[in-house]
């Protein structure tokens, strides 16, 4: 499985309506992605970096071409087949976080496990093994509301690697932290990329973020412009 | 099905004060539907209960020509005791009753009535009839408290008493009050005269005949007699059977009010919780629930207000309706206008059929009303929704 190609999309486009006319938010974009990659969707905004990630997440469908993920082809999934595509093998980290503000830390990382109808021993045991990855097992019972931006960008990493997914898609998962945080949660996610062969794919057009890339996919109104394979330029902050 | 439970309960614990002022609207459905209805049913039992004790028995039978409607009829609708019930009525286990009009004159007004003769030694009916047995020189009248307050008539009173005998022809006479009984059944009080059937068979001219007789509770045996025809408790209690059924079409639109503003409720929450939560719906589906799940998810919050409004009802109210089960719900004064028996205090009844019947409505019309505004989920981009995107 080392090497092979995880997700592959060929000749993509997508359009939205927009009014009378059509937005063309992807163009003709070819890429493969093989397991274990830290690689990131970079470009300003609109260039089609979430778009594309959505795509890949099963939340959407291209119009034309054709998206490849885990075997699964994007464009005939069906409703209860794309859920469980994005239950069993892929997690999401969100800008905004997106926890569920009434639960606790426990209940939010617990939740995918719930979904997967995983026994409460196998979970307790999942989900402090993903805060202590995170380094937050002393908030299991803290609410969204009484984290940090940091602790909850945190929460919602632990969240998506509770499952430990085959894929995991972050869609600027910075935007909303310092430096100081954002270094700390892009160390997590490299640590986890490294220990659990966790493939990332991020969309971002954050430097911070880009630091830690070791692909850069930079895209341009909707088109790939550079594909690039490099060396993570991380440092200590 | 048992994540969306949990995940459901989850929420609704977590929604705070807005879960439970909802619960507490729909617990007060649940326990005023209760009330109202154990109310209806405790005032059918015990309607029922006093109509058989003092008015009909185990049944009446009555003569083929009577009609209690159609006072043209009781000139004809009499005749002798039939031989094969004469018996009990010697034995006092049947009473016969002889039904004949006249006018009384208390205090100079003229006043219509119904004249009751009925064999004093009867122990058939509660009408305390022992009390027609007095030496007085004037005819024994035995009326109701009704009776006696609205024509102003006192025991010893003297009542001018006019009748036609069975062949038209006037006659008078004065009638001494012997006896005032108080009952809950206003049906044998209001503008009856209960008199000995022996001086009224003397009156009419009619020896030995009689309109209707009641047959004793405990009687269960049904005789086939000729020119009378048998009524028991199914067409005897009909009218007020009716008039339950009557007040609880009323009732049922209390009801349908009280459901309403509690679905109102749980509408409003769940047509806010689905604009208000698009990013957690949006969240719910990039973590694997399928839309269905995730409308099955909302539903069941709704339908679990319902569930929760149980146990707080039942926190309050089944010591509340036991309580008032216990002490009664007094009538007041004038609740004798409704044309039923009522007694001063009515006990509720809770029947088991009736908590399941009202639990069961109160739930299933919670599911609907949640479902309805959860359906739009499914119209829903996740992508947009994800992002918070009013849609």
């Amino acid at each position: 499985m080392e090497n092979s190609k995880i997700i592959t999309i060929t000749d993509m486009v997508k359009r939205f309506p927009m009014g009378k006319n059509e937005f063309t938010a992807l163009n003709g974009i070819n890429l493969s992605f093989t397991k274990g990659e830290f690689a990131g969707l970079v470009g300003p905004s609109g260039s089609g970096k979430t778009t594309l990630l959505n795509i890949v997440g099963s939340l959407d469908v291209p119009s034309d071409g054709k998206a490849e993920v885990l075997g699964h082809t994007i464009n005939y999934l069906s409703h209860k087949k794309a859920a469980k595509l994005r239950n069993f093998h892929l997690g999401f980290i969100f800008q905004t976080f997106n926890l569920l503000p009434i639960y606790t830390v426990y209940e939010n990382v617990e939740f995918p496990l719930l979904l997967l109808k995983k026994p409460a021993e196998e979970r307790k045991k999942a989900i402090m093994d993903a805060l202590d990855w995170v380094g937050l097992t002393d908030k299991v019972k803290s609410k969204p509301a009484q984290l940090s931006g940091g602790e909850s960008q945190r929460v919602a990493i632990a969240r998506a690697m509770v499952k430990k997914p085959e894929i995991v898609l972050a869609d600027e998962p910075t935007a909303n932290l310092d430096a100081d945080n954002s270094f700390h949660i892009l160390r997590t996610m490299e640590n986890l990329n490294r220990e659990l062969n966790t493939t990332f794919l991020f969309a971002t057009h954050d430097d911070k973020v880009i630091r830690f890339l070791k692909r850069i996919i930079r895209l341009e109104d909707g088109k790939v412009v550079e594909d690039a394979k490099v060396k993570s330029k991380a440092v200590t902050n | 099905m048992m994540i969306s439970l949990k995940l459901a309960l989850r929420n609704l614990l977590g929604a705070g004060l807005r879960t439970w002022l909802n619960v507490f609207v729909l617990s007060f459905s649940y326990v005023m539907i209760i009330w109202h209805r154990g109310f209806l049913d405790g005032w059918n039992k015990q309607a029922r209960f006093d109509t058989i004790n003092w008015e009909i028995g185990g049944g009446q039978y009555w003569h083929s020509e009577y009609d209690p409607y159609d006072p043209f009829t009781l000139t004809d609708s009499h005749s002798a005791i039939p031989d094969n019930l004469k018996s009990a009525v010697d034995k006092g286990e049947n009473a016969a009753i002889l039904v004949s009009q006249a006018t009384i004159y208390p205090e100079g007004r003229l006043q219509g009535v119904i004249l009751k003769g009925i064999n004093v030694n009867q122990s058939v009916i509660k009408i305390p009839t022992e009390k027609l047995k007095t030496d007085t020189e004037e005819i024994p009248v035995l009326i109701g408290t009704r009776m006696a307050g609205n024509n102003k008539l006192n025991i010893g009173d003297m009542v001018m008493i006019r009748w036609r005998d069975k062949n038209g022809t006037f006659d008078a006479a004065e009638g001494e009050i012997v006896g005032i009984f108080k009952t809950t059944v206003p049906k044998i009080d209001n503008g009856q005269m209960w008199i000995p059937i022996e001086k009224l068979q003397e009156m009419l001219q009619l020896p030995g005949e009689t309109t209707i007789l009641t047959v004793n509770k405990e009687n269960k045996e049904i005789k086939q007699v000729e020119g009378w025809t048998f009524k028991g408790h199914d067409f005897l209690l009909s009218e007020m059977d009716e008039v339950i059924k009557t007040k609880k079409v009323g009732g049922s639109i209390f009801y349908f009010i009280l459901l309403l503003l509690a679905m109102l409720a749980i509408f409003d929450t769940q047509i806010l919780s689905i604009f208000r939560r698009q990013k957690e719906i949006g969240t719910y589906v990039a973590l694997g629930m399928t839309r269905g799940q995730v409308i099955s998810l909302f539903t069941v919050e709704g339908a679990m207000h319902s569930i929760l409004a149980i146990g707080v009802a039942a926190v309050y109210g089944v010591p509340l309706l036991i309580w008032q089960a216990k002490i009664g719900f007094a009538m007041p004064a004038m609740a004798d206008d409704y044309g039923l028996a009522i007694t001063e205090r009515i006990f509720p009844e809770y029947g088991a059929g009736l908590v399941i019947a009202t639990i069961l409505i109160v739930t299933i019309t919670a599911t609907i009303v949640s479902y309805m505004p959860a359906r739009k989920i499914a119209k829903m981009n996740p992508t947009d929704a994800i992002k918070g995107k009013i849609q």
